[in-house]
């Protein structure tokens, strides 16, 4: 050693770095800032603790396998029947969101107003609960309103979790996640291979485009509606890949007798032109390509 | 061998107080559930901490193919759940872990506040210790939307919206969140950066403030 052993030296370094010369006994300290059988962190502590935690993982292993994490279908934007539903901590707050003077035009007060007030003061609980006294009993104000916010968010909560079962009730939909796995099992069970959601779906193109029925299309003024490629716009069906859907006597129905949004043409077409419109209609199929 | 080979490193830096001071440190009879069973309470933050290092580590696995893009992040979690040799019990583990973090650390709340062990002089932990539940709040926010399926995007799309809704800062946050004017393939590799680099970040040094805070302090003595 470079310095020596002198114990009256201010400060000893290891060599010429500014780390201290340690002269650290390695005893354990004793534990005499409580009273009572105090014990070392490691290994005496954490030993105890990971036996609990090894435990604990392995539950969670298996509850990890035996309930496989949700997956839905592929995020679809124009899917209009979707319920939304956040996670379920944040459920209290989106059930709040839905009551009359937090909403609307008193939304201020319920996405800062009430919010704000309560995660304030829980976050400066510390300086406004400033006395000395620390068991609960002995702070009624603190402690009470602790109890109520736990309430009320319990209660919010199951509420909104309830609203929820029972508009997919009313909508007779089960959730994705559920649907998606109880068609994954039967196929299964069929003995076929799992559906898969990641392909895209085969897109139709027209066909026998120079068939003389397409000008009958574009005299009948199809193409207004259903578009010059008869690719659908808006809420308006593709006609591309109909004859998957329908049949030609079902189309000469649609065409002659309309549906929904679409017109009758019984009018404007001869019979004999609807029966060969539909005909051609029939023949559109994706498969067909 | 071993022995020597600390030594060595030990005479240059001097590494023996750093970790005796994390052993040697003492585990008082009141909160040790060994001597009494009803202190179990004083596991939760540990239980934390815990469910906390299962989530990074299977976070950081579920990189290996996740894939964070509008065309491929949906096609990626259904390999991963189904294709990948125990894909399902890491990204099980991640999901339900996330719901388990939120638990713990809500008990763990608890337990700090009816003992009332927010008081002078550890209130400054009291305040970190919210700011990562709030951090954990978010991660769980924008954990939520990378599997990109039905359920992740309309959430998103709520969450926004409800936020969109705040006087002035409103569209900003909409806008920082969105990265457009809707949930689309921006908004996707933001929430991925958000919740793989910037709020793990933020965590991490938040749980070292919290902890160093509790090795100054002690833990709170007895009721």
């Amino acid at each position: 050693m470079a310095h020596g052993h002198k114990s009256n030296e201010k400060v000893v370094y290891v060599g010429d770095s500014r780390v201290k010369r340690s002269n650290h006994p390695n005893i354990p300290p004793d534990y005499t800032s409580f009273p009572g059988k105090s014990e070392a962190f490691i290994p005496n502590f954490l030993l105890k603790e990971w036996m609990v935690g090894c435990v604990v993982l392995v539950g969670f292993l298996v509850w990890t396998i035996a309930e496989p994490a949700p997956l839905g279908y592929p995020a679809d934007p124009t899917n209009a029947a979707f319920i939304p539903m956040p996670d379920w901590y944040f459920l209290f707050l989106y059930q709040f969101l839905k009551y009359p003077y937090v909403s609307q035009d008193y939304i201020l007060l319920g996405t800062l107003g009430v919010p704000g007030v309560m995660f304030g003061a829980l976050m400066l609980a510390p300086f406004l609960d400033t006395g000395k006294e620390r068991r609960f009993y002995r702070r009624p104000i603190a402690s009470s309103l602790m109890f109520l916010s736990l309430i009320a968010c319990i209660y919010l909560t199951i509420v909104s979790w309830d609203h929820y079962q029972h508009t997919l009730e009313a909508n007779g939909q089960i959730p994705e996640h559920h649907e998606r796995e109880e068609k994954a099992r039967e196929a299964a069970e069929a003995g076929e291979e799992r559906p898969n959601y990641t392909k895209p779906a085969p897109v139709a193109s027209l066909v026998d485009a120079d068939d003389p029925a397409m000008e009958i299309a574009k005299q009948a003024n199809c193409v207004s509606c259903h578009a010059a490629d008869l690719k659908g716009q808006g809420s308006v069906p593709a006609l591309t890949g109909i004859g998957d859907r329908l049949d030609k006597d079902q189309l000469v129905d649609v065409i002659t007798n309309g549906r929904g949004g679409m017109p009758q043409f019984k009018d404007q077409l001869s019979a004999e032109e609807i029966d060969q419109l539909a005909t051609w209609l029939s023949k559109q199929k994706v498969a067909a390509e | 061998m071993f022995k020597s080979v600390y030594n060595w490193i030990d005479e240059r830096l001097d590494i023996t107080p750093l970790w005796r001071d994390v052993a040697d440190h003492e585990v008082p009879e009141h909160v040790n559930p060994a001597h009494h069973f009803s202190a179990f309470v004083y596991c939760f933050g540990g239980l934390t901490f815990f469910i906390t290092v299962i989530q990074i580590l299977s976070g950081m696995f579920l990189t290996m193919y996740y894939v964070p893009d509008i065309i491929n992040a949906y096609a990626s979690v259904d390999y991963l759940q189904h294709q990948v040799a125990f894909g399902q019990i890491v990204r099980g583990m991640h999901h339900f872990g996330a719901s388990l973090v939120i638990v713990m650390m809500f008990l763990h709340t608890l337990r700090v506040f009816f003992t009332g062990s927010y008081k002078a002089p550890r209130e400054m932990n009291w305040v970190v210790g919210m700011l990562i539940f709030f951090i954990m709040l978010g991660l769980g926010f924008t954990g939520y939307l990378l599997p990109w399926d039905n359920k992740a995007y309309y959430a998103t799309k709520v969450g926004v919206e409800i936020a969109a809704s705040v006087p002035v800062l409103g569209p900003y946050i909409a806008d920082f969140l969105y990265g457009g004017d809707i949930v689309g393939a921006q908004t996707l590799t933001r929430f991925f950066a958000i919740h793989v680099f910037f709020l793990p970040g933020a965590l991490i040094a938040m749980l070292a403030a919290h902890f160093i805070m509790i090795r100054r302090q002690g833990i709170s003595g007895p009721l």
